[in-house]
């Protein structure tokens, strides 16, 4: 069976390794070099394409004032992430431990999903204090995948393991914890690889929203502002900052992943050809 | 050698359980068993014989208390005859004291072997004074050296011998196994069927080993089930007269090929027998 998978990829070479990490590296050079000779040749002025030497020393003078948007927005992420992974898995466990629970809420869980997170945020605005709205956005786009993954996980469990389980009585609590969670848990990591995107995703929308009530402090609110005032170098500084945040969560998932997985389960493993 | 020999396999007396009239049928509408009666006897190595599908799987699963029958009943016996009575007994009282090899490992991925031996003690609350237990199955089935290795770096002999490591550490009366070897290489399974034989002999338990190889059966048993295609039924059953220790010169030996030939021709008159006419 295993031969007919068309997954199977090819083992990295020794050559793959520095390969993967030089060649978007030249990509990013070659790219930031053509942009900043369009900038110089053209002559364009920086409120309409800031040159990327600009983006940078805005970066480095404005860092007091963006640093503070970014611990902001960061915060916000994070908590709604925390928000997201005990939600999501505790939701998934209780609807793993009663089917009327499930039946009652998951309907709701999945509008909640598939109702547009920025049509969803300015009526948030309405009824919550601005930092808790933010969150409750970072939160609400966050929690559904580690919902849907770790509930595909909880019932992925092998039956006959659940029938050995049964065979020596386990209980309740020991068939979770010891089996089902633990058999979750690459779901579960793939799950939070996911919602850590996008918590920082549904903390801008919801800057985004807030933006012009004015009370707002986090990065997107500064690119908002920003774009206001035509500092259009400083949104590109703050726009790095934001990207720079979500490759930063995602390496540090797939860490945390990896190190969970790499002793037992088959996608953390290097195949030797 | 001689004090093993068991000559006499069909020693009547009590059974430690036995399946009285069981009839299984799914919500699917398939039935699989149908009035199915069968006596499991102390310390015997009783093989049930059909071609697939014919419910021995389900059987095994109901004795093992995993699956419900529709019909007829089951009767436990305690085996110490120190209340100097036999009572059948409820599910939960069984289960102690079984042991169960399913037909793929089975093992934990997220679990090392030892933690994998150490799951039924660990279960049944019995944690703190695991160790010892778990050090003396994972050295009967020749796994020492493997305990902290993780399933998937063991070949598909070793995981079967760490799960029947884990079938015998909570010392179960009664080992079932369900087509264990099935799966695994002739050479890797003549040496689990001999290792097998040895920790039979040496710990006196009951073994109910259910396959589809006829050669297998009459090598491992003292008596062969033969069960009739779906819905199961007991067709006939055959007693194994060699002598233990069986080895590799029983497997090329003519009393062996008669037992062969006599299991093979009762499988076919079963699946005959089954068939519409």
């Amino acid at each position: 069976m295993n031969a007919t998978r068309p997954r199977i990829e090819e083992a990295p070479t020794r050559m793959d390794r520095p390969l993967r990490v030089l060649l978007p590296i030249a990509v990013l050079a070659l790219g930031i070099v053509v942009w900043e000779g369009v900038v110089r040749f053209y002559d364009i002025p920086p409120y309409v394409l800031p040159s990327p030497w600009l983006v940078f020393s805005t970066l480095v003078s404005d860092w007091g004032v963006l640093a503070a948007s970014l611990v902001v927005t960061l915060t916000t992420t994070l908590e709604g992430f925390a928000l997201a992974v005990v939600g999501g898995v505790g939701l998934a466990v209780l609807f793993n431990q009663s089917r009327l629970i499930e039946y009652s809420l998951y309907p709701y869980a999945v509008i909640l999903q598939v109702t547009p997170i920025v049509a969803i945020a300015p009526l948030l605005l309405i009824y919550l204090p601005q930092p808790l709205a933010v969150l409750a956005c970072a939160w609400i786009v966050a929690f559904f995948p580690v919902l849907a993954n770790t509930t595909l996980g909880l019932n992925s469990v092998d039956h006959n393991l659940a029938d050995l389980f049964r065979l020596y009585g386990a209980t309740r609590a020991q068939v979770l914890w010891e089996l089902k969670l633990k058999a979750a848990m690459p779901y579960i990591l793939a799950g939070l690889k996911i919602a850590g995107g996008l918590s920082l995703i549904g903390a801008v929308v919801a800057e985004i929203a807030a933006g012009s009530a004015g009370a707002g402090s986090g990065l997107a609110y500064r690119i908002m502002e920003s774009a206001y005032r035509l500092n259009i170098p400083r949104m590109f500084a703050a726009l790095f900052l934001l990207s720079v945040s979500g490759i930063v969560i995602f390496f540090a998932l797939s860490l945390v992943s990896h190190l969970a997985l790499r002793r037992w389960h088959e996608s953390a493993v290097v195949r030797e050809v | 050698m001689p004090q093993n020999s068991i000559t006499s396999p069909v020693t009547p007396g009590p059974s430690v359980v036995a399946l009285r009239d069981v009839g299984k049928s799914f919500a699917s509408g398939v039935v699989a068993l149908d009035r199915l009666n069968l006596d499991v006897r102390p310390g015997e190595f009783l093989s049930l014989v059909g071609p697939s599908g014919c419910g021995k799987s389900t059987a095994l699963r109901i004795i093992a208390g995993l699956s419900a029958p529709s019909s007829g009943k089951i009767e436990w016996h305690e085996p110490s005859a120190a209340k100097g009575r036999s009572r059948p007994s409820s599910t939960d009282h069984s289960q102690s004291r079984i042991g169960f090899v399913f037909q793929e490992p089975t093992l934990m991925p997220w679990a090392t072997v030892a933690a994998n031996v150490r799951l039924p003690l660990k279960l049944k609350g019995q944690a703190a004074t695991a160790q010892p237990r778990v050090d003396a199955a994972l050295a009967r089935v020749g796994l020492s050296a493997f305990a902290g290795s993780y399933p998937r770096g063991l070949s598909g002999g070793m995981k079967m011998r760490a799960s029947i490591a884990r079938a015998l550490v909570t010392e179960p009366k009664l080992l079932l196994m369900d087509e264990p070897f099935a799966a695994l290489d002739e050479i890797t399974r003549f040496r689990l069927n001999n290792d097998l034989l040895e920790l039979w002999q040496s710990l006196g338990k009951t073994v109910v080993f259910v396959t589809h190889s006829v050669f297998e059966s009459v090598y491992l048993s003292q008596r062969i089930v033969v069960m009739t295609p779906r819905p199961g039924r007991v067709f006939t059953e055959l007693a194994i007269d060699a002598p233990y220790p069986r080895d590799e010169r029983f497997r090329t030996s003519a009393e062996y090929a008669g037992y062969c030939r006599q299991a093979s021709e009762a499988l076919a008159s079963a699946i005959a027998a089954g068939e519409p006419a």
